[in-house]
């Protein structure tokens, strides 16, 4: 990036277009966009941009598209606060801001040769997506991948005939849940947490990512350690408030580190103690 | 003329000093009365600086008070600190037009302001230093604050005077002036023969001192300059054990004492306002009606807020005890995790400006003393 040497403002953002946006459940939308001065650099999965609705602000999306494509910026949003509404109603051909890509992404190198457990929940699929685009491109790579994956209902279930399609492989077991639903949904009924002890794979060979709504997070930490994963083993995205993503706001600590500068991706034994403080 | 060792200036000096400065281009900030308080802000001449004034602090309590000599830095601190010249409470981002041929973003110029700041305690200079770790130490920087740090000169002042709030000596950050400063003023007599002993500390310094009058210290001068200083430390109003902080408070964050000083907190946020390392900030963004004219504002901000740590569903910290125990163990425990420094600098502002008196040296004492093993 230009400004790691001081002389540019890394509070100033890009211009990048919007090149497509698809709807991907109720009040939530994906959206493709094309920066406009440079080529994507690239990024890792786990990481995320901050994008802004001029006018109305700025907020921290992560990257929800496939690593192999840099040039496609893909963020999944759900229109929850005025700047992700605003987001989501822009169309093609018109421009947001663009700063990034911010963090410390899911642990890629270290997957290789394990077993690979994916938990998510809601729209915490969004940044394990492109953990599995990962995975299934380079699939002889990795042990079993597992993705267990719980939503509110049948309806908000994200990127739906991805999922679909990929549940066709063989070499790949998803598993999804629903927490309410109606008579023509043949899934699991109850919170992603119940699918952990059902999941096939070897906890002494195995990495989990976890990304969810952050009781979510706790729950399903709680089952991957019944199930036998040390905390070394453990990774988690957290989500914190975030005005400037690169330290020097303040807004995102999570007691000793900065979720936009350290994180957002934790091995869970970093942050086990503050964890275990509510309201920390 | 070059000058080397520690030399003696008079109050004619100082004032040769101030427009020595301003000659220099710099905006020349001290320390002046207005609102009954000691404040900084922009001074021309020596007359503006408190000469014979003090300030009586207690938790919640600031008055000002007639010194019975015409001492000119006879007070300890006032609310402001130099962080709002140098991390200023607003600062524009950048502003953006909408036009026919599309959107264009342009930054905000760098600021090209030279600031001389004069009357920087011990405890000040240590928490600019704090700033400068945060903000131009990590791997992103903020280029505004680093311009006006690059250009500032700093004349330093030793301290004669502890506040009833100060606990500079716990945190070893005064009263004597230590660190990047180019000169540093020790100030003697007072009433007859009325004088300041001046070290340079910058080659900065030193051109500034060679061309104002002065005359080579004696050891009489030392000594009385050495003197002013360990009376002052010797009457700290308050004091805190600082070694231990870090474990201690982060092993205690489910103290009942949270709760305690929660119950008196009103989470106003005065005490991250007057905090000399306090650094958080928001961003703002404003349009002209039409939304043709757009700009990104950054303004400080505070953990005391419920919009602080707010995110969709709530705020992470809803509760007052978890803002205060944010404010106090990022201040004393975290901060060293993530800078390498401590956050307090030990100035007292936050007892003095807060409105229910709330004691920081007093919290950690108290958790301490009833630590629950």
């Amino acid at each position: 990036m230009a400004d790691t040497d001081g002389t540019t403002d890394p509070m100033v953002p890009r211009l990048a277009r919007i090149a497509r946006r698809r709807r991907d459940g109720p009040q939530v939308w994906t959206l493709e966009i094309e920066a406009e001065d440079s080529a994507g650099a690239g990024f890792a999965p786990g990481q995320f941009n901050m994008l802004t609705a001029f006018g109305v602000g700025e907020v921290p999306i992560s990257l929800s598209g496939d690593p192999a494509e840099p040039d496609r910026l893909v963020h999944t949003i759900r229109a929850v606060g005025p700047v992700s509404t605003a987001l989501t109603r822009l169309g093609p051909g018109e421009t947001v801001g663009l700063r990034g890509p911010f963090g410390v992404g899911w642990p890629m190198a270290e997957l290789a040769g394990h077993d690979v457990l994916i938990v998510a929940g809601g729209l915490g699929l969004a940044p394990l997506r492109p953990v599995l685009y990962r995975l299934l491109a380079e699939r002889a790579r990795y042990g079993k991948v597992v993705l267990l994956y719980g939503t509110r209902s049948p309806q908000e279930i994200l990127f739906r005939r991805q999922i679909e399609s990929w549940r066709r492989r063989l070499d790949i077991d998803i598993e999804v849940t629903v927490d309410h639903a109606l008579g023509d949904w043949h899934g699991h009924v109850g919170v992603v947490t119940t699918l952990i002890p059902r999941a096939s794979f070897d906890p002494a060979h195995t990495i989990a990512l976890v990304c969810g709504p952050e009781v979510m997070m706790r729950f399903a930490i709680a089952a991957l350690r019944d199930a036998g994963l040390p905390d070394t083993a453990l990774f988690l995205s957290m989500e914190r408030n975030m005005k400037c993503a690169v330290g020097l706001c303040g807004h995102c600590q999570i007691g000793p580190v900065f979720a936009c500068r350290d994180g957002p991706v934790f091995r869970f034994d970093r942050l086990r103690n503050v964890l275990a403080v509510k309201e920390i | 003329m070059e000058t080397s060792g520690t030399v003696v200036i008079t109050l004619e000096g100082l004032e040769s000093l101030i427009g020595l400065l301003k000659r220099r281009g710099y905006r020349v900030i001290g320390p002046t009365v207005r609102d009954q308080a000691i404040i900084y802000d922009e001074i021309a001449a020596l007359a503006e600086l408190p000469r014979g004034w003090t300030d009586e602090q207690q938790g919640g309590l600031y008055r000002l008070v007639p010194r019975d000599d015409d001492a000119v830095f006879g007070y300890a601190v006032g609310p402001h600190s130099w962080k709002k010249f140098l991390h200023p409470p607003t600062e524009l981002l950048w502003t953006a037009e909408r036009t026919e041929k599309g959107l264009r973003v342009t930054p905000a110029p760098l600021p090209d302001e030279r600031f001389a700041f004069i009357g920087v305690r011990g405890c000040d200079l240590h928490a600019i230093a704090i700033q400068d770790r945060v903000l131009t130490h990590g791997g992103k920087i903020d280029p505004h604050y680093r311009a006006r740090r690059e250009a500032l000169f700093i004349v330093a002042v030793n301290c004669a005077v502890a506040g009833a709030t100060c606990f500079c000596v716990s945190m070893q950050t005064g009263p004597k002036a230590t660190g990047a400063y180019d000169l540093a003023l020790t100030e003697l007599g007072r009433e007859e023969d009325h004088r300041f002993v001046v070290e340079a500390g910058s080659e900065a310094g030193r051109v500034v001192l060679a061309e104002l009058p002065h005359r080579a210290a004696t050891e009489k001068d030392i000594a009385e300059a050495e003197a002013v200083v360990s009376a002052t430390a010797a009457n700290m109003g308050r004091s805190m054990r600082s070694d231990d902080l870090h474990e201690l408070l982060l092993r205690n964050l489910n103290h009942p004492r949270w709760d305690e000083v929660a119950a008196r907190c009103l989470t106003c946020g005065n005490c991250t306002m007057v905090c000399p390392t306090c650094f958080c900030t928001t961003v703002e963004d404003a349009t002209d009606l039409a939304g043709h004219r757009i700009s990104r504002s950054q303004r400080w901000d505070s953990c005391f807020t419920m919009d602080f740590s707010f995110i969709h569903g709530g705020s992470v910290r809803a509760s007052p005890r978890s803002r205060y125990r944010q404010w106090m163990t990022h201040k004393l425990a975290t901060w060293q995790d993530q800078f390498g420094t401590m956050g307090c600098v030990g100035c007292g502002r936050c007892i003095t400006w807060c409105p229910v008196g709330i004691d920081i040296t007093e919290e950690v004492a108290a958790i301490r003393d009833s630590e629950q093993h």
